[in-house]
């Protein structure tokens, strides 16, 4: 791994005796386009704004770059924000609004002129420099608000949402050429969504919270194949959680049959949750299944249909490219590699 | 669409009454020399070259200096306001600008009455200067005290549009400006006053319209040593009885505020590159 830019430890938040933040540890690394993902309200954008200066921690450190600049204001900070709803202002050209940070700097007038026009190249906004940004669309607005905040060279780009007021085709457009920027400056990215698709498609590192504490971090396919509990495994794609018995390493039992799986290191029969991917579950003619069902349900999804499976201790939903007809019944197996066990979560996170 | 233009029709008919028709008499009063009667008057431009007196361009001058003096004060003592009433949460900003504009409820009148008990000779003023070993000083009737009364009541008419101008800024905007480097001072200016620009205009307008034209006032505090184009106006009307003259000041009157006001429409922020 690179070096590490900025470093949380131990960051708690509370607002209104609510605890926001617990104990937030978090470390991020030059070059890495990292993602906070999380439901609403599970403190996302609070580990932003404390990396931005807007937020003061109540506890806990920020380092970036070897120095803690907890204490630090914005405008001192390295790094810069593309805030949720743009703000650009309204009263300025779109020349204006990216040269906004260069004209506080006092760079020269005819330095800031080629780096704005450069910006607003990298963005694709050539020629854009005397519109009014009020009169620009969402997507080009927001790539203004790119160019704003990269022109000043930053060490960090933050990103809040950025992408949530698009549309569906505008959405995926920005993420490819955010990605692309990314690698183009070779700057940190921290990008917070609430869009399980947004983050896989596009980070190196996924930070996965919930109520105000981290869940996990990894990699995409880490979270995805390797979620660590229940919630990661419910918000990160679709899945089915069944509750189950670790007979022994290797082997694991659930709705009354034993699996064979690549999991050990759980105590003999410690209760465990299993995570199956509904692409996961492989139909065969009955006799070949481990387990049996009849389907209830299908669904057309484009690529594939999405059955109900009814089986005997539960329904199962599972992702084919075939089509069954409702009433039929099918065996399902699923290859040892594929099921993911996780202990229990605690109670009180259900 | 045609039905709804139907319902214009009785603002039309007011303000052709109200509005057009005493400004076409105006026009007409001003241009003529037939005093009160219209059958047989004739055009005449002798009530503007009965204008050209020093006497009069004092008093032309007085009341723009006084209206731009009133507006000065109302705009420095009505943002810092303004601004300070936008700090808080929505509830305590209502009751703010509810006590802003409580004074507007009290008679005119009466209002100017209560300063003349404060600044006269004997008033509230040199009474708390007294006791205090301060010499007593003499503000009543003078351009000071007629200031004191225009400013007190014009000042809610500068705080109210600055005041929805501010509190309609996304505070983003403000983050985005610290966020890019700005300090305290630098996201002011360049933020947060210039996104108030309208507000500050239409302010500064309404302010400079009624100080420059009013005549209650000065006529109570200045008393007569103080005399502004309103008062020339209602003296002309009301004193005088000569309608062309007075007709032919207001129709000046109404030129300057028309200058003024597309002067300051083009100090436009969008502008500028």
């Amino acid at each position: 791994m690179s070096k590490k830019i900025i470093e949380l430890k131990n960051i708690t938040k509370s607002f209104d005796h609510q605890t926001i933040l617990d104990q937030i540890n978090l470390t991020i690394y030059e070059n890495e386009f990292l993602t906070l993902l999380g439901p609403s309200g599970c403190g996302k954008t609070t580990i932003l704004r404390i990396i931005g200066g807007f937020v003061e921690a109540d506890g806990g450190e920020v380092i970036f770059d070897g120095k803690n600049i907890a204490s630090l204001p914005p405008y001192k900070r390295e790094v810069n924000t593309v805030f949720q709803k743009y703000a650009l202002f309204p009263f300025m050209n779109v020349h204006d609004n990216v040269a906004f940070g260069l004209t506080i700097k006092k760079l020269k007038k005819s330095e800031i002129d080629r780096k704005v026009s450069e910006m607003l190249k990298l963005v694709g906004l050539e020629g854009f420099e005397k519109r009014n940004v009020n009169q620009l669309s969402g997507g080009q607005q927001q790539r203004v608000a790119i160019a704003r905040a990269l022109v000043n060279e930053p060490k960090v780009l933050l990103l809040d949402e950025p992408l949530g007021a698009l549309d569906a085709k505008l959405r995926k457009d920005m993420q490819t050429e955010l990605k692309k920027i990314q690698k183009e400056i070779g700057i940190t990215f921290i990008f917070v969504t609430h869009d399980q698709e947004e983050a896989l498609s596009m980070s190196d590192t996924v930070v996965v919270m919930n109520h105000g504490s981290i869940q996990q971090i990894g990699s995409p396919i880490d979270i995805y194949n390797e979620p660590k509990n229940r919630f990661v495994a419910n918000f990160i794609g679709e899945s089915n959680i069944i509750p189950g018995i670790m007979k022994s390493d290797y082997l694991v039992q659930f709705d009354h049959c034993d699996f064979p799986c690549v999991d050990h290191g759980f105590l003999p029969d410690e209760e465990i949750e299993i995570v199956l991917r509904p692409e996961d579950i492989i139909l065969s003619p009955p006799e070949h299944g481990q387990l049996t069902g009849i389907v209830t349900d299908i669904t057309f999804k484009g690529v594939h249909y999405e059955i109900i499976m009814k089986g005997t201790c539960r329904n199962y939903k599972v992702q084919t490219t075939k089509y069954y007809e409702l009433g039929t019944e099918l065996g399902m197996s699923v290859i040892p590699d594929n099921i993911h066990v996780m202990h229990k979560m605690k109670e009180e996170w259900q | 669409m045609k039905h709804f233009r139907s319902m214009t029709i009785p603002y039309i008919v007011w303000a052709l009454a109200f509005i057009v028709a005493p400004f076409v008499l105006i026009i007409i009063y001003a241009f003529t020399d037939g005093g009160l009667s219209l059958t047989d008057a004739s055009f005449s431009l002798d009530s503007f070259h009965d204008m050209i007196d020093p006497l009069y361009a004092t008093v032309f001058a007085r009341s723009f200096e006084t209206g731009l003096i009133t507006t000065a004060v109302c705009f420095l003592l009505g943002y810092p306001m303004a601004y300070f009433i936008t700090k808080f949460d929505e509830k305590v900003q209502s009751i703010l600008i509810l006590l802003t504009t409580i004074p507007m409820w009290i008679n005119l009148l009466l209002r100017t009455y209560a300063w003349i008990g404060i600044l006269s000779d004997n008033g509230i003023l040199n009474a708390v200067l007294k006791s205090l070993g301060i010499q007593p000083i003499s503000v009543m009737y003078t351009g000071v005290a007629v200031n004191i009364g225009l400013v007190c009541n014009f000042l809610p008419f500068m705080i109210l549009p600055i005041h929805t101008s501010l509190s309609k800024m996304d505070p983003s905007l403000l983050e985005a400006a610290y966020d890019l480097g700005a300090n305290k001072v630098q996201a002011f200016v360049k933020v947060v006053f210039k996104y108030s620009i309208p507000g500050v205009l239409n302010g500064v307008i309404l302010t400079f319209l009624m100080a420059i034209s009013a005549f209650v006032i000065p006529k109570l505090l200045g008393g007569g040593q103080y005399t502004l184009l309103g008062n020339l106006i209602e003296n002309q009307f009301i004193s005088v009885g000569n309608w062309n003259f007075g007709s032919a000041i207001s129709f000046i009157l109404a030129i300057v505020i028309l200058f003024t006001i597309s002067f300051l429409k083009r100090v436009d922020p969008d502008d500028e590159t």
